[in-house]
């Protein structure tokens, strides 16, 4: 089990499992050299641990060394004083144990119980251990990126990720957008789900910029076959020549009083023009936005209804906004929803742009309104499904942006994608919620997201929020905010065996869209395969 | 056995924790902190010499001066032949570890060292074997002897590092020993890391 060729840090010198193990360094160890995130490994007697390494310090012997330092420009004091009198500390999170009889082995990687020996040797983490902590790339598994300082492949299970709603977050410009694209290959490849993204700002479907304004190829480039891009702005779609499956038109019928709930903070309505709705909902039916916008005071108001004329103001004023956006129509043509199901249900990914409509009106209006119909499809589908022998509907992940302003603890309960986050894993439905503000999404939400997948975070009630209830929080927050600002994320969480920091996987590259290209390949070549075998059977 | 011509004295006084040694010439005591042997089979024991010391054979008959008409210092001896058989050098050696059936052990031996062994300076090989080991710095530290503990430990180890290929890195080594020994004495470590090169 002990591998030779990994570099010896130093030993455990105290600790307990609750705030990981203080270890002290070796004097051929340089602190310098030492990296908060890296992976270590420590032999115990019986077992040995798999951990992180959550901070680093110095320390001395004699407290009189720090009043009255030595001269350190003479090399010999400084070489003989270094790793003896002074020395570095780390700070390691034991994370996962290894154990090393035969039926651990099988079993694989534990979660930590219990804190390695006295003077334990600690080193750094091999390719092999790291390896057998995440497994390599596989059917389930799809290659995210690599630990720090390693070449060795992270592996995240994805058909175990998306059984649960997960998140992505991270500051504006740390790569949230790369980061997700990777994830949605992945899922695409190694997952049976399928996936429905709100694309707010036109990113994931055909093409997307980098940072350095330079063109990336989307989804629909590298799969053409698996994905299928959807439009709210055909005009738009045209000019960046991006050939689009589907324009997504939507009709005032559609529109239901609760969506006017959750447009109620963008619309700047009040509390009673929203109680209006409802009123006008039901005495109007279906056509209820039309028949507000047509009345022209409150005296046109029919018999029963008690809406006050500023109130009514203050609501047609939001509705007429509603109303400019050029989707919207009297009479939707086609149902969006059933053309949207019908390529979810032949494993196509659609990814909704919203071409220039990136206010935030818009997006929630129709990633509201969309996801509620769907929501109910598939709980009517799944309900049957469990009563009858009959399939249940492909897992969906409906991709967010903005999460924030969906999940806010002031409407959560409201949407539709509170009620997803919340219990929809059962009906099949679950979410990826990215965002750049995470202390602004509910609590309740916030503990239901499975996987937390995080770039660099640096306000403090963010990374709180993003931390709350994981175990190693503090440890762990030392980590998150020495996360390089770019193509680095710490994820943790149900999919994961233990916090880790990953630099994603290379994207943009003709090399590396290869790479996602033949991974793919490779899977359907062996599935066919695999179906021949089956066929002869 | 030993060479003949490492061979410095004779033990004419001897202690567990040390001994005292007259050379057979006049001023050709060891260096101090050189590591030096008695051979009282089975017995070898090692010692680091501390101190030493030329005086007049019998204590009550003190040295007088004896170069008032006398050019040069070596004429006061060529003119007086008697003087090199009146005066006598001794130095003294702490004990530092021992050998028994060809085993070298870094602690103390079972019983002191009889008056009369002869005592050899190491040659540079049973130096470097007695190096691998800084045991021996733990009782040159705790000593107490006339001269400055921290002097003594760094003029051991200049010594013994003479006898190796890269002297400076086995002076890092045992100063690293010797920082883990002092760990809470600072002042002292500095001191004697001062005195090391």
């Amino acid at each position: 089990m002990v591998q030779e060729n990994s570099q010896r840090l130093g030993i455990v010198v105290s600790g307990s499992l609750t705030r990981g193990v203080e270890v002290r360094l070796d004097s051929s160890a340089s602190v310098e050299e030492m990296a908060v995130g890296r992976y270590v490994t420590i032999e115990g007697e019986k077992r040995r641990f798999f951990g992180m390494i959550t901070d680093i310090s110095l320390g001395v012997t004699d407290q009189r060394l720090t009043v009255t330092p030595p001269d350190v420009s003479d090399p010999f004091m400084a070489e003989v004083l270094s790793g003896t009198s002074t020395y570095g500390t780390l700070h390691v999170l034991p994370m996962l144990t290894i154990g090393g009889d035969v039926a651990s082995l099988i079993e694989g990687p534990q979660p930590v119980k219990t804190v390695p020996g006295h003077f334990s040797v600690v080193k750094l983490a091999s390719q092999q251990d790291v390896e057998l902590v995440f497994g390599s790339e596989d059917e389930r598994r799809f290659y995210i990126g690599t630990p720090l300082d390693m070449e060795t492949r992270i592996c995240l299970d994805l058909p175990e990720l998306v059984k649960r709603s997960n998140g992505i977050f991270g500051k504006s410009g740390t790569g949230k957008t790369f980061l997700t694209r990777i994830l949605l290959i992945g899922m695409l490849q190694k997952s049976a789900a399928v996936n429905l993204i709100f694309d707010m700002h036109s990113e994931y479907g055909w093409a997307g910029t980098s940072e350095g304004g330079r063109t990336v190829k989307a989804l629909k480039q590298l799969f053409p076959e698996k994905v299928a891009v959807f439009t709210l702005d055909e005009e738009n779609a045209r000019r960046r020549k991006v050939s689009t499956d589907f324009v997504i038109k939507i009709g005032y019928d559609e529109i239901e009083p609760e969506d006017m709930a959750l447009l109620r903070q963008t619309l700047n309505l009040t509390e009673l023009a929203v109680e209006a709705v409802y009123q006008l909902a039901r005495r109007f039916g279906r056509s209820w936005l039309q028949s507000t916008l047509e009345l022209k005071d409150a005296e046109e108001l029919p018999e029963g209804l008690n809406i006050h004329e500023s109130t009514l103001s203050n609501l047609q004023r939001g509705l007429a906004t509603i109303r400019r956006l050029p989707f919207l129509m009297p009479q939707s043509p086609d149902n969006a929803v059933r053309r949207i199901l019908e390529y979810l249900d032949r494993g196509i990914n659609v990814v909704l742009e919203f071409g220039r409509y990136t206010d935030i009106t818009a997006y929630i209006l129709v990633a509201n309104l969309l996801t509620r119909r769907i929501h109910a499809q598939y709980r009517e589908r799944m309900e049957k499904a469990m009563g009858e022998a009959i399939a249940a509907p492909h897992p969906l992940v409906i991709t967010i942006e903005e999460a924030h302003r969906f999940l806010n603890p002031g409407i959560a309960s409201q949407t539709i994608f509170g009620t997803i986050a919340r219990e929809m894993r059962k009906y099949n439905v679950t979410l990826l919620v990215i965002d750049q503000r995470p202390s602004g999404i509910d609590d309740e939400v916030m503990s239901q997201l499975g996987t937390k997948i995080t770039c660099l975070l640096d306000n403090e009630r963010d990374i709180d929020s993003v931390l709350s209830g994981t175990s190693g929080k503090s440890e762990l927050k030392s980590v998150l905010s020495r996360l390089e600002s770019r193509q680095q994320a710490l994820i943790f969480g149900h999919a994961v065996p233990m916090p880790m920091v990953v630099r994603t996987r290379e994207y943009g590259s003709a090399a590396s869209y290869k790479e996602f290209v033949s991974a793919g390949e490779a899977e359907v070549k062996q599935q066919a395969e695999k179906d021949i075998e089956e066929l002869w059977e | 056995m030993p060479e003949l011509a490492d061979r410095v004295g004779e033990v004419v006084e001897a202690s567990t924790t040390d001994f005292v040694a007259q050379c057979y010439e006049l001023y050709q005591s060891p260096p101090l902190g050189s590591l030096v042997k008695t051979t009282d089979l089975p017995v070898e024991q090692y010692g680091v010499v501390y101190h030493a010391t030329t005086a007049s054979l019998e204590p009550g008959r003190r040295p007088i001066a004896r170069g008032r008409d006398e050019a040069a210092e070596e004429d006061v001896y060529r003119s007086s032949p008697q003087l090199l058989k009146l005066l006598r050098t001794e130095f003294s050696a702490v004990i530092v570890g021992h050998r028994q059936d060809g085993k070298l052990y870094h602690y103390l031996p079972p019983r002191p060292a009889r008056i009369h062994s002869f005592v050899y300076q190491c040659p540079p090989d049973e130096v470097r074997e007695f190096g691998q080991s800084f045991d021996f710095l733990n009782i040159l530290i705790g000593a107490r002897l006339p001269v400055s503990v921290e002097e003594l430990v760094a003029a051991a180890l200049r010594q013994m590092s003479q006898v190796y290929e890269d002297p400076r890195a086995f002076l890092v080594a045992a100063g690293k020993e010797l920082a883990i020994l002092l760990g809470g004495e600072f002042n002292r470590l500095r001191a004697v890391l001062g005195r090391m090169r």
